[in-house]
Parts: C-alpha cells; structure tokens; sequence
C-alpha cells in the first residue's frame, strides 16, 4: 500500500503540488520556527536550577494532568460514541449531536463556573452548612475544586468531545460485516468491541487524543487558577520573572519534543495498519438496550452532557439575564461581530490550507514531505501567548523589511503592514490550529481507496482535477468538520489575540476575560454566553451534516451514486 | 462599470486613509499592562480635557516584546505597567527614550523615577498583610519577618510566590537581610502556609472571611476595591473580617512598589505622549487614581480619598530603591523555586 497514490510526483502539476505544500507548510511553522530560534539564545542557562528545584514537579505535576485528562475522556469519548453508534436506547437520537455541545465551552470559563458552585462560597456548601450548622470551613471536609482533581475534571468535560467526534465518525464508518462476522466467530459484544472495532477506531481515537493531550498541554488559564503547576506554567514564569525568553522558549521546544515522541509512538504501534471504507455500516442498532441498562446508557450520556454544557448554561445564563439590559450594547455587537468573523475566517484558512497539506502528503509521501507536514502542526501544543510571540516575530521582521526597503528605494515609510493588524491575529489562529482542520481531513482523505486515485489518473485527470472532482466530495465531511471545530476554537482563543490585537479590538473571549480574571463572573457571562451560543451553530451544523452522511450511508456508496457517473 | 467601482473604492480607502493620518495628529497610542477599568477613568478625564484621543491595547503579558518586535514602526507611544520589573526591563533593552518634563520633575519624588527620565512611577502601593478580626488579636503581628514564626503555623495565605508582587517583596527582603536570611524566612513563611499558594490577593481574604487562614498578603488597594464593591456586596463582609497591618513600622517600614509608565523610542506622537504623561502625574489624574483606584498618589500634597484616611492614615514607608528591588527579583525567583514555594 506504501508509495505513491498517484503517479502525478512525475508530472508538472505534481512539481507544483510539491512546491505549494513545502511553502503552506513553512509559512504556517514560521512561528514555531521563531519559537526555537528563540531557544538558541538563553538569557542564562536555566536547566541546572530547574533539574535541582521545580522541573521534577513540572513535570510530575503536566504528567499526572495528561494521564488524568486522556483517561476520561477516552472513557467519556468512546464509550459514549459506541453507545450513540451501536445501541439503542432512549435519548439517543439526541445525545448522538448534543454530546458535541461542551466543546463550545471554553476551559477557562467551565473552571469559574465550576469554582463559583463548588467553592466554599458557593450555594453548594452555603447549604451544607445550613444543614449541619457548621461554621467556618474547619468544621467539614469538602473536596477542593482548585485542585489537580478539579483541572482534570475541568479539562476533560469540555475536551471529551474531541475523542468522542472521531471515535463517532470511526464506528459508523467502520465496515458492518466485520464486525458481524466477529459475533458469528463467537465473539460476545465486547469482544467484538475491544477486538475488532476498537482496534479498527484507533487511528481516529489517537487523532482525538493528540488533540485533547495538546489543548492540555498549552493550557495556561485553567492549571493557574487552580494552582495545578504544569510546564506551561514554569514556560510563562521563565519568561515573565527571569526575564528569560529563550530559556521559555527551550521549555516550550522540550514539551513539543514530548508531544512529537507521543505521537510517533503511536504511529509505530500501528505501523502499517490501514483500511479502506468498502461498505456501508449496515448493522447501526446491533444492540438493543433496555431497563436498566438502557437508562445507565442514558445516565452515562447525560452526565457527560449536563456537566459540560448543562450546567455552565445554567450559571452563565442565571447571571446574563439578570443584567440582560445593561450588558446588551452596541459594543457588545460589535464584539460579537468581531469575534464571528476572526474565527470564520481562520476557519476557511485553516480548512484550505489544511486541505493543500494533507492532499500533498497523499501524493507525496516522502519523508521529508510527512516531517514537514508534521512540523506544520506543533504550533497547536505551543502556549497561546508563546505561540503570540512567534507570530509577532517573523510578521515584525517582514514589515520592517519592507518598509527599509521602501524607505531606502522611493523614500516612503510603508510602517507596520501586518503587525498590529487583525491579520496577525488570523496568522496566529491558523498557525495556531491548524492541526485540528488537517487532521480531520486527513483521517477522511486516508480512508479513500487508492484504487480511486488510480482510476482518475488511468481517467487522464491530473492531480488538481481528482482533487476536485474525486477527493473533495469524498472528504466533504472531513473538512467541514476540521473547518468548524476550529471556528469554535477560534472563538475560545484568549492569549495570543489578548497580545496581537490592534488598538481598541475586543472579541468575546478578550471581554470576558478581563472580568473573568478580576473573579467578576456576572459581568463576564454574557460574553461566555455568547461563546457559547455561537459555538453552537457550527456545532448544530456538524452534527446535521453528520446525521447527512449517515442518511446517504458510508461514503463510498455516495462516491457510486453520484461521482461515478462523472468518471 | 467595474472599473468605476474599483475607482470609488480606491478613493474611498485613500480617504480613509488620509483621514486616519489625520486623526493620528491628535492621539496617544498606549500598551498597557494595567487592567482597562482601572485606567479608563482617567484616560476619559485627559481627552475630556485636551481633546486627544487614548488608544490602548491592554494585555497582561508580552507587550514589551511586541513593541520590540515592531522596532522603529510601533505605533506605541506610551507603555503603561503595574509593577517595576516591566518599565525595568524596558528600560534594559533600549525600549525607551527619556522625557525631560519640568512638570514631571516637580510633580513626581525622585525615589520614584528613573533618573535619566526614561520612567516614571505614577502610583505607589502597599504589600500589607491582613489579619482576621476575630482571630488575630491588634499588635499580635507587625513584621514581614514574623510571618515565619511557626506560631503561625497553618494559618497563612498567599497567591503564588511567583507573581510580580510576591517576587518584590522577596526581593525587598534580600536586599535587607541577604540571600542566605531570605531563604530561611521563605522556608519559615512556605512551613505556615495553610494551603498552597493560589488565587489572586483578594481571594485571600476571602479565605480569610471563611475560616481557612488568618493571615495573608495583599496589595493595599485590594482593601478600598472591596469595602466599596457595590455590585459584589459579598467582598464588603470579606473586607470586614480583616485588619489591615502596615509591617515593620518601628524598623524600615513597609514595603512600597510602583505602577508606572515609559515614553517608547519610536513614540509617533511624542508631544501628547508628553503630555499625557505630565497629565497623569498632575493634581486631578492623582486625586482620581487614590479616589477609584485607592492607590496612593506619588505627587505630593494630593488629596487623598477619606477611604484612604479612614483606614490607612500615615505609615512608614521602606524607601528602598525600585532599582535596586528590581535587581534582586531574578534573585527572588530562583530562591521561590529552591524552597518549593508554590508546591
């Protein structure tokens, strides 16, 4: 199955595929780049204090985070997708989208709510108290939200989703006689879950998990505040109270070294598994549930819904309301508006540009193509306002390039053309998640057979025309699933659009923050509300386009009604 | 048609951009890494004034390297901090030039600004501690050093021993008792916490009001910000639960830090950066900085607010140099992870 798909490495308009990939993906890594070159100049070298004092907590503490965080929400993720997937029972139409929901969550915000209910303030423990007469927090024992516990418990109601979208996406596409001829080999169901389909759904899993293990990993807003002290947090405090950038930057590289060797290790394991969607998943509803285990499915599902989205609409919604008026300004729109088309535009950016990298690895992949590619994608482990740093470096060097060029050849001052300017921000974004949108394009463009790249080449298309005509309606799903999971991440991001943003610019995740970091969380709901609310549009467009692809069977059997014609 | 339109619209944007130029005559453009809500009032009251329009950028970390990254073309004029290691390190890596303003030399105490005229402090602040009415008696602390007696013993709070905050006063310690000293205090203070480090000065307090600590360190202004918090009446009743002790009256005083603010290199609109700069220092920017903000005024003779008489009154303060504490802070943050503080 190795080597390549098409034989387009011979042609012109292979030379160029070659060429454009090479440029997406140097121009999308110039901050990660910028990132390492940082960490060749230290300030001093900061490792042998950090190895005698904090780097074994660091460390420690990022370790327990990760493994925290990946085993719920592989729990949460995969359970609940076989269960939408393969069971029936009462529900399940509606969780198989709503589950989707906490994604528009953004962690931070969670982590107040949470905080706000749960605290010893919070109505929770005011009504214990109340009811056992207890009366200062020395009298009882309460678990404490700010604590590691609290973080991992935050991070993966709100990450889950990740893992559960593609796992999801896995087992409807998984072929059904497989699987059926499993059960007829003696399997019970869970043999047949753990031993074929399972296995089957593990290069998506991983692709969820890679995700969720990065978002934790760059996570600043939630460990701080609840005082779980990860290496992001040593990344800002080498930087911040030493005064040492490059010292920053060489723990930020060593987090990504980490990321790279987690992600290789699982690319071995599966070495050279690969499988080809040939037939529709004829056996959805294999397993009919009832009483109890019927309404365990339902609770299970529920739990993960009601903690990650239910709860913190509740809170955030109690509070916007209360003030409704006041909050709901001209301003307000405006920076609604603002963070709508900031995040759409990345979105689109970061689907085509996607789209260009997983296409080009499909026909070349060499590897130096596939390390690029893989390059291109660390800047999503980076911690926003390091990764902010990056942008603001190449974008500096090239404005003031340009300008001593213009200054020196016709004696005009062309200033900051891009630093400074809502392009920054877009840069920063699709350099920033550009992972996501590649991802999921990949996993779907991986699933169609290289028979059909064959075929269109045999057909005489060149590799632009099968793009067009073969691959891009094949991976549709894909790509629109890439492009809006990144939208909502765009609308959650703070750090790197706090730093890069021009005079006067406020997006909804900037304006909740500044009174979310005061502990002002009524004034901040609406704008969390906000987040929220249109995160969930491309939430409820994906979960429709999803139930689409379902209605139209497997994708393959798309590809024979409608495309083959036109081969 | 089409090339009409294209005429129009590059007409417009020439317009546009005309005008921009324009305009850009009569602002100041700031980086701040003080809070919106706590400057604005004042930025309000300028434009109010002089007609010049504030245009601020607010970020709470990286702005110093993004106006170095954006070399001779920032459009920053002026940089705006809450505490001196951030004017410092601009200072350090050329980011500044110096202002010689008559009116800033009389308005702003030389303990408080840079010499050379690259910074100045606008306002001062305290790191006091604050003890629980109930459980601490009056007089029972009165030093920094005492937070390490082991009588406090599982009874103090702090925010991460990492913030700007902590760190001068770590700093302020060293350069008074030496590196060796500072350690063993720290070690003392880290054996009496309560909990570990976490949250910013108010929730301290808040600890406090609920019977988790009965001490901890905050900034002063944290005090006047919740007596006077109307839309969270709860922070009023944590407010009232402490006593606010102003540290080593009868030795060095209590230790003072700065915000403040630096002119960039490349200042486009140098003049009203000036200006705004002289404002800010001048008698009614002050009186509004101790009114909203319960800062305390650098500029001598201002008013201060009743809040501030009420409950503050007149302290000793350290007169350590903000030089000097900014040299011991790389200091004080080695010795925060030696002794595991914020583990």
């Amino acid at each position: 199955m190795k080597g390549n798909f098409s034989t387009a490495g011979a042609t012109g308009s292979g030379r160029l595929w070659l060429v454009l990939v090479s440029a997406v993906a140097l121009l999308v890594a110039l901050p990660v780049l910028a990132i390492f070159w940082l960490a060749l100049f230290p300030e001093e070298n900061i490792w042998p204090h950090l190895l005698d004092t904090v780097l074994f907590h660091y460390v420690s503490e990022t370790l327990v985070l990760a493994a925290g965080v990946s085993l719920l929400t592989l729990l949460g993720g995969v359970a609940a997708a076989w269960l939408v997937t393969m069971c029936r029972f009462p529900g399940r139409a509606f969780f198989e989208w709503a589950l989707l929901l906490p994604f528009a969550v953004p962690a931070y915000v969670i982590a107040y709510v949470y905080t706000d209910l749960l605290e010893y303030a919070g109505p929770l423990q005011g009504a214990l108290r109340d009811w056992f007469g207890w009366q200062t927090a020395r009298d009882y024992w309460f678990p404490e939200i700010r604590s590691m516990g609290g973080a991992i418990a935050m991070l993966s109601l709100v990450l889950y989703p990740y893992v559960y979208m593609l796992a999801r996406a896995a087992f409807l596409e998984q072929c059904g006689s497989i699987r059926a001829a499993s059960r007829a080999l003696g399997c019970s169901p869970w043999q047949s879950f753990l031993r074929v389909s399972l296995p089957m759904a593990r290069p998506a899993i991983a692709v969820g998990l890679s995700l969720v293990l990065m978002e934790t990993l760059n996570d600043f807003g939630t460990v701080d505040f609840f005082a779980v002290r990860t290496l992001s947090v040593g990344i800002y405090d080498t930087w911040l109270s030493r005064g040492n950038l490059g010292g920053a930057a060489q723990i930020a590289c060593s987090t990504l070294v980490f990321v790279v060797l987690l992600i290789s290790l699982e690319r071995l394991g599966r070495a050279r598994q690969r499988h080809f969607v040939q037939s529709p998943a004829a056996d959805r509803d294999a397993y009919s549930l009832y009483g109890t285990r019927a309404w365990l499915a339902h609770g299970f599902c529920a739990l993960l819904l009601v903690g990650g989205f239910g709860v913190p609409l509740l809170v955030l919604g109690g509070y916007a309301a209360s003030n409704f008026s006041s909050y709901w300004t001209e301003d307000f729109i405006g920076i609604a508006r603002n963070s709508f088309f900031l995040s759409a535009g990345a979105a689109f950016a970061t689907a085509l540009l996607g789209l260009v990298l997983a296409y080009g690895k499909r026909l070349f992949p060499s590897r130096a193509v596939r390390a690029m590619v893989g390059f291109a994608r660390l800047g999503y482990a980076m911690p926003g306002a390091v990764m902010a740093i990056g942008v603001l470096i190449p974008l500096g060097a090239f404005d003031n390039a340009l300008d001593a060029f213009m200054r020196s050849q016709f004696g005009i001052s062309t200033g900051l053309v891009l630093s400074g300017t809502v392009f920054a921000i877009l840069f920063a974004y699709t350099a920033r998640f550009l992972a996501v949108s590649a991802g999921a394009t990949e996993t779907s463009l991986d699933k169609v057979t290289p028979s059909m790249d064959r075929a269109a080449h045999a057909l005489g298309r060149n590799s632009w025309q099968t793009l067009w005509s073969v691959h891009l309606p094949l991976v549709r799903a894909g790509l629109l699933s890439g492009a809006l999971v990144v939208f909502v991440d765009c609308m959650k991001e703070l750090p790197a659009t706090l730093l890069l943003r021009p005079f006067g610019f406020e997006t909804l995740a900037t304006y909740v923050y500044q009174f979310a970091s005061d502990e002002m969380l009524e004034r901040s709901a609406l704008g969390a509300l906000m987040i929220v609310l249109v995160g969930l549009l491309p939430v409820i467009l994906l979960s429709r386009s999803l139930g689409r692809a379902r209605r139209e069977g497997a994708r393959s059997t798309i590809l024979q009604e409608t495309e083959a014609p036109a081969l | 048609m089409f090339t009409r339109f294209f005429c129009r619209v590059s007409a417009a944007a020439l317009a546009l951009g005309v005008a921009a130029g324009s305009v850009a005559a009569e602002q100041v453009n700031i980086y701040s890494y003080r809070q919106p809500f706590l400057i604005e009032p004042v930025l309000d009251k300028f434009t109010e004034e002089t007609g010049i329009e504030t245009r601020v950028v607010y970020a709470s970390k990286g702005l110093n390297e993004r106006l170095q990254r954006e070399g001779r073309n920032s459009p920053a004029d002026l940089v705006l901090t809450s505490n001196t290691s951030n004017l410092m390190e601009l200072v350090d890596k050329g980011l500044t030039q110096p202002v010689d303003s008559a009116v800033l030399e009389e308005n702003i105490p030389a303990q408080f600004r840079d010499p050379e005229g690259h910074w100045f402090g606008l306002t001062t602040r305290a790191r006091l501690i604050y003890a629980s009415r109930e459980r601490v008696e009056p007089g029972e602390i009165t030093s920094y050093e005492e937070l390490a007696d082991p009588k406090w013993k599982g009874r103090i709070c702090t925010r991460s021993g990492k913030h700007p905050y902590s760190l001068s006063l770590i700093a302020s310690m060293i350069a008074h008792h030496g590196e060796e000293k500072t350690k063993e205090w720290l070690e003392g203070v880290k054996a009496n916490l309560a909990r570990k480090p976490q949250g910013n000065d108010r929730a301290q307090v808040k600890a406090i009001s609920e019977g988790v600590c009965d001490l901890s360190l905050g900034n002063s202004y944290y005090f006047g910000k919740m007596i006077t918090n109307t839309e969270q009446p709860e922070q009023v009743d944590w407010a009232k639960s402490v006593n606010l002790v102003f540290p080593n009256q009868d030795g060095r005083g209590t230790h003072m830090f700065i915000s403040g603010a630096a002119l960039a290199k490349h200042a486009p609109n140098r003049e009203n950066a000036v200006r705004l700069l002289e404002f800010l220092s001048g008698e009614q920017a002050q009186y509004l900085y101790a009114e909203k903000n319960f800062e305390f005024p650098v500029r001598p003779g201002t008013a201060r607010s009743d809040l501030i008489e009420e409950y503050m009154g007149e302290f000793k303060e350290d007169d350590l140099s903000l030089t000097e504490i900014a040299a011991h802070v790389p200091a004080a943050s080695r010795l925060v992870d030696e002794v595991g503080f914020d583990f």
